[in-house]
């Protein structure tokens, strides 16, 4: 097991989602950035749903017990072990009483740590994914235990050589599709949203990011609807929200565009003051 | 009925379907059958469905390849009536207590609604409601049929610490939080019940073509209602209609 020395800024437990809930209000949660946290993932030959770690802008201290294999995906936020530094995108062996430990992120903003067969936790509602009022508890705190699959035999690396498309962290291009409320806009709001230069507001976390500046606009409200990950809502007030992975499943804002996955993943790595611009995907 | 309806893509891997945007009882009974249908059909593919007053969206499990092969696929399976069977709704009774100490907003609401207590509990309670879809929180009611007379804006300043189980009233709408949770309703009971349990592989009791009923109690039955639960030995049981 692992004891949480020191939990880190905002460190919770996901997999890939808690999936066939939505129609109950459920949100789908998730690593914010899937994209690393499966990189992660496939490199120790986990299963692409085994849950791992997620360390927002400072990760945490973490000391283990039992030997396994760990890979650190994502934001760089110079993982060490007993005070040396490793690699990312890496696996590495850890024996019994060795200390895993992070600092502040120099580039993009989550971190992932994944674990040989996953950590292991209680499943509620189909997923490990931790959200208030669904799991236990909502973070990981200071002196948390969290258990892992025990690891004996030998590993047979992958031959197959995977690179870590690094550019995940640092591009500022997001790609989205017309949302359904998107013929709307007048062709200067539209300008605005696609040619624009959109910056992270301070507002943004699992929930949501909202974007500047405001975009001023008279779009008629929309009859409550369904929303995604991804899903760009436009205010009345003119404020841009790009909901993210612990989003709600309805909403009332007009729906201008909706981001790809891929997009969700990299906007995952920004935070506040970073600047983005959007272009349409065809 | 037939409506006009508006199919498209949503993103990689779910389509957007679009009935016009009403809030009508005929169209939840089109939107509950067309998804019945979807469930029953796809299921393989299909990991989760969100329905509202007006939309279905449907998410697959895989990025979709032809999106013009699954307009048919659904098309065809909204056309085909043989399955089209009558939909069965449960009705339900809900205990509310609109006792001043959890009604923290119904002393306000009857000043400006210039309207006694008494006539706006009776009103919240003489009629039945619809469940139209449950969104905004797990196991948040979205319901139709609040009478005209009750309907007020919502609270300038969101309250910040709404209570599990707080019933409120905002614009047209009438609903019960799952949670606590920040809100802008303005509240005038609260109900012991739980709406979501997120122990259970069915969280939500209540369905999406369900009717209720809210029924006001005494604060005393509040509590014994409210122990019942906390042993686990109070079960929220449909009632037969016209019961």
């Amino acid at each position: 097991m692992i004891k949480v020395l020191k939990a880190g800024f905002y460190t919770t437990l996901q997999d890939s989602g808690r999936f066939g809930f939505r129609g109950y209000g459920v949100p789908v949660s998730g690593a914010m950035d899937s994209y690393s946290s499966q990189f992660a993932n496939a490199l120790l030959g986990n299963h692409e749903q085994a849950a791992v770690l997620e360390m927002t802008m400072v990760g945490g201290t973490f000391q283990f017990t039992a030997p396994t294999l760990i890979v650190i995906s994502g934001a760089l936020m110079e993982p060490h072990l007993n005070n040396e530094p490793i690699s990312q995108n890496a696996i590495t062996a850890v024996a019994p009483n060795d200390i895993l430990s992070f600092g502040k992120t120099s580039v993009g903003f989550r971190t992932y740590l994944a674990i040989k067969g996953g950590f292991v936790s209680e499943k509620r509602l189909n997923s490990q994914s931790q959200y208030s009022t669904i799991t236990a508890s909502s973070t990981i705190k200071n002196n948390d235990i969290l258990k892992y699959a025990s690891f004996s035999q030998e590993f047979q690396e992958s031959n197959a050589s995977v690179k870590y498309e690094d550019s995940i962290l640092v591009n500022a291009s997001l790609e989205a599709y017309k949302g359904p409320e998107f013929d709307g806009l007048s062709e200067h709001q539209k300008r605005d949203l696609l040619n624009g230069t959109l910056k992270v507001s301070k507002l943004n976390n699992r929930m949501a990011y909202q974007l500047e500046p405001l975009i001023p606009n008279d779009l008629i409200p929309i009859l409550t609807a369904p929303v995604l990950p991804g899903t760009v809502q436009l205010t009345p007030q003119g404020h841009l929200i790009v909901l993210m992975r612990d989003c709600q499943t309805t909403g009332g804002y007009p729906r201008v565009l909706q981001l790809t996955e891929r997009s969700i993943n990299s906007l995952s790595q920004k935070t506040v003051g970073n600047t983005l611009k959007i272009r349409l995907k065809e | 009925m037939e409506y006009k309806l508006r199919y498209s893509q949503y993103n990689e891997r779910s389509i957007l379907i679009e009935w016009p945007a009403i809030i009508d009882e005929n169209i939840l009974e089109s939107i509950l059958n067309f998804k019945k249908k979807v469930s029953k059909n796809c299921i393989k593919q299909i990991v989760d469905i969100i329905h509202t007053y007006n939309s279905i969206l449907i998410i697959y499990d895989l990025t979709i390849e032809n999106i013009n092969d699954r307009f048919i696929e659904l098309k065809a399976l909204l056309k085909r009536q043989s399955e089209a069977t009558a939909m069965t709704s449960n009705h339900w009774e809900i205990p509310v207590c609109y006792d001043d100490e959890f009604g923290t907003d119904l002393e306000a609401f009857s000043i400006e609604k210039k309207m006694p207590k008494a006539e706006i509990i009776e009103r919240h309670t003489k009629d039945s409601y619809t469940v139209f879809f449950i969104g905004f929180l797990p196991g948040f009611l979205y319901l139709g049929g609040l009478d005209t007379k009750l309907h007020l804006d919502r609270k300038k300043t969101p309250n910040l610490d709404v209570k599990k189980g707080a019933v409120g009233i905002g614009g047209q709408q009438t609903g019960i939080y799952p949670q606590d949770s920040p809100g802008g309703w303005h509240i005038i009971g609260q109900t012991p019940v739980e709406l979501f349990n997120a122990a259970y592989d069915s969280p939500c009791p209540i369905q999406a073509g369900d009717i209720l009923k809210f029924v006001p109690i005494k604060k005393q039955t509040y509590f014994d209602i409210e122990s019942q639960i906390a042993r686990a030995t109070f079960q929220l049981k449909p009632i037969a209609p016209n019961d």
